[in-house]
């Protein structure tokens, strides 16, 4: 698997094919879904998983949510979360964008 | 978390038993006994809308399940249809009728999971446990389901016969490239529970094969996730049941009943509505059959003024009602219940020592369930 350097700013995370994220109307809130489970996201994980498309590079994820959440102090906690995020297996990296 | 306090808990989860046909006749199975009574499926355009229903009502995972789903013809449309409307979609399957049209078809119309089943790592076992010939039938479906990207799930339900085998199967998971292996020790319901004396592993078998798993998890790591769901029979205190009565499941009978376990249906005195005449919305919030057990208001004691009431509900009522009688008593698991000696004496008391020999398995067969029916009707 092309599972490259995670976490480099400048590689491209995106969810894992074994996942599915959606917007759940019912809970108001993104979900993780898998196989017989599923993972309610809170407001902070739903935006960075949105992301999380393979189209941006974590660089530009995290420019991207500054400007969301009006904070410049947000990489560290959004590189902790994406670093469990990856352990978890939720998502994955690429060194180039997904077309 | 309290469900009393949950007054509008949301049936998360929708498991839709699709059939009670299966070319298979396991053991274990926990399908009612009196399954041959039951002839009229619901139709393709009942269970769509049964899904939109549940959906609705903030369902996401479908488990589709039964019996063999495969055995509905109809599988694919009622998969398209469940897509279409968001759910995540788990097929759970003995494999048998999956080929790679069928395989294809089911990926077309957006299938997200499957779940294998097996019987045992070895073909002797596996074969005489589900009463076929199998095994190598379901190696090459597994092979099938991950040639196309699916994420697997294997299945094998764990007993007497068959738990000294842990590794194997194990090593049998890693080898057919499972990402989960789903290690369910016999909820004994249904056929199981006739077979109960040859099937209820012995502790020092349970003991055993937990060091076995654990072992495993060390050494392989992520690579695979095993769940090891053992009885609960030599605990002293009962699981939490379908995470809470009436909190997160909703089961649909293939006839349309709406069951909150899947083995409500023998429980007696409780009136199971059908999704035939009846919205779900209804059902789930309205129903005496869903509300007879939600929250704590209807336990006995000791449940009633124990500390840890919020933690296994009182535990399960088939159970309860399996062991005592009674539907509404304590599960019997726990130590604190009058009547936990019946659960020591099944653990403790003489048991076959050749098991399936001494006495034969009843295996699930339409042919046996139609005799059950008849023994249970004469006086
Ligand atoms: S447990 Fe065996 S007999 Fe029962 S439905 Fe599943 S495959 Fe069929
Ligand atoms: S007495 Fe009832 S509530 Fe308390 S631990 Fe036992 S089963 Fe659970």
């Amino acid at each position: 698997m092309n599972n490259p350097s995670p976490l480099s700013r400048t590689s491209y995370p995106r969810i894992a094919p074994l996942y599915r994220f959606q917007w759940e109307a019912a809970q108001n809130a993104y979900v993780l879904l898998f196989p017989e489970g599923m993972v309610q996201l809170n407001v902070a994980a739903g935006e960075i998983l949105r992301r999380c498309d393979g189209k941006q590079s974590a660089e530009q994820i995290i420019a991207d949510l500054r400007i969301a959440f009006q904070s410049d102090a947000i990489d560290d906690d959004v590189e902790a979360f994406l670093r469990s995020a990856t352990s978890d297996g939720w998502v994955e990296w690429r060194d180039g964008a997904t077309p | 978390m309290n469900a009393a306090l949950n007054p509008a808990p949301m049936p998360l989860w929708m498991v839709a038993e699709l059939t009670y046909r299966c070319p298979l006749h396991c053991a274990f199975c926990s399908n009612p006994v009196d399954f041959a009574k039951v002839e009229s499926e619901l139709s393709t355009e009942e269970w769509f809308r049964v899904f939109a229903e549940a959906r609705a009502l903030g369902a996401v995972q479908l488990g589709l399940t039964g019996g063999e789903p495969l055995s509905r013809p109809d599988l694919e449309l009622l998969v398209a249809e469940a897509h279409r409307l968001g759910f995540y979609t788990n097929l759970i399957t003995s494999g048998v009728g999956l080929n790679e049209t069928r395989m294809r078809a089911l990926k077309d119309a957006g299938l997200d999971h499957v779940q294998l089943s097996f019987q045992d790592s070895t073909r002797e076992l596996n074969d005489f446990l589900s009463s076929t010939r199998t095994f190598d039938l379901k190696r090459r479906v597994a092979t099938l389901i991950k040639g196309h990207g699916f994420p697997m799930v294997m299945n094998c339900v764990i007993h007497r016969l068959n738990i000294d085998h842990v590794d194997r199967i194990i090593d049998l998971a890693l080898e057919i490239g499972a990402e989960y292996l789903e290690l369910a020790n016999t909820q004994f319901y249904g056929w199981a529970d006739l077979n109960r004396a040859q099937l209820l592993p012995t502790r020092e078998q349970l003991e055993r094969s937990e060091a076995v798993v654990a072992g495993y998890r060390q050494r392989i790591g992520k690579q695979l996730r095993i769940l090891y769901v053992i009885s609960d029979l030599y605990e002293t205190r009962p699981k939490r049941c379908m995470n809470g009565w009436g909190t997160t499941f909703m089961v649909v009978a293939p006839d349309g009943l709406v069951m909150p376990c899947h083995a409500a249906r023998m429980l007696p005195g409780i009136d199971l509505p059908s999704a035939r005449n009846t919205s779900l919305q209804q059902i789930w919030r309205d129903s005496p059959a869903f509300n007879r057990f939600r929250g704590d208001q209807w336990m006995p004691e000791p449940c009633r003024s124990c500390p840890e009431k919020a933690k296994d509900l009182g535990g399960c009522r088939c159970q309860a009602f399996l062991l005592t009688g009674d539907v509404g008593a304590t599960d019997p698991v726990c130590d604190k219940s009058p009547l936990h000696g019946r659960v020591l004496q099944i653990v403790n008391g003489p048991r076959p020592v050749a098991p399936a020999v001494e006495r034969p398995l009843v295996f699930r067969t339409p042919e046996n369930s139609r005799r059950l029916i008849a023994d249970t009707a004469e006086p």
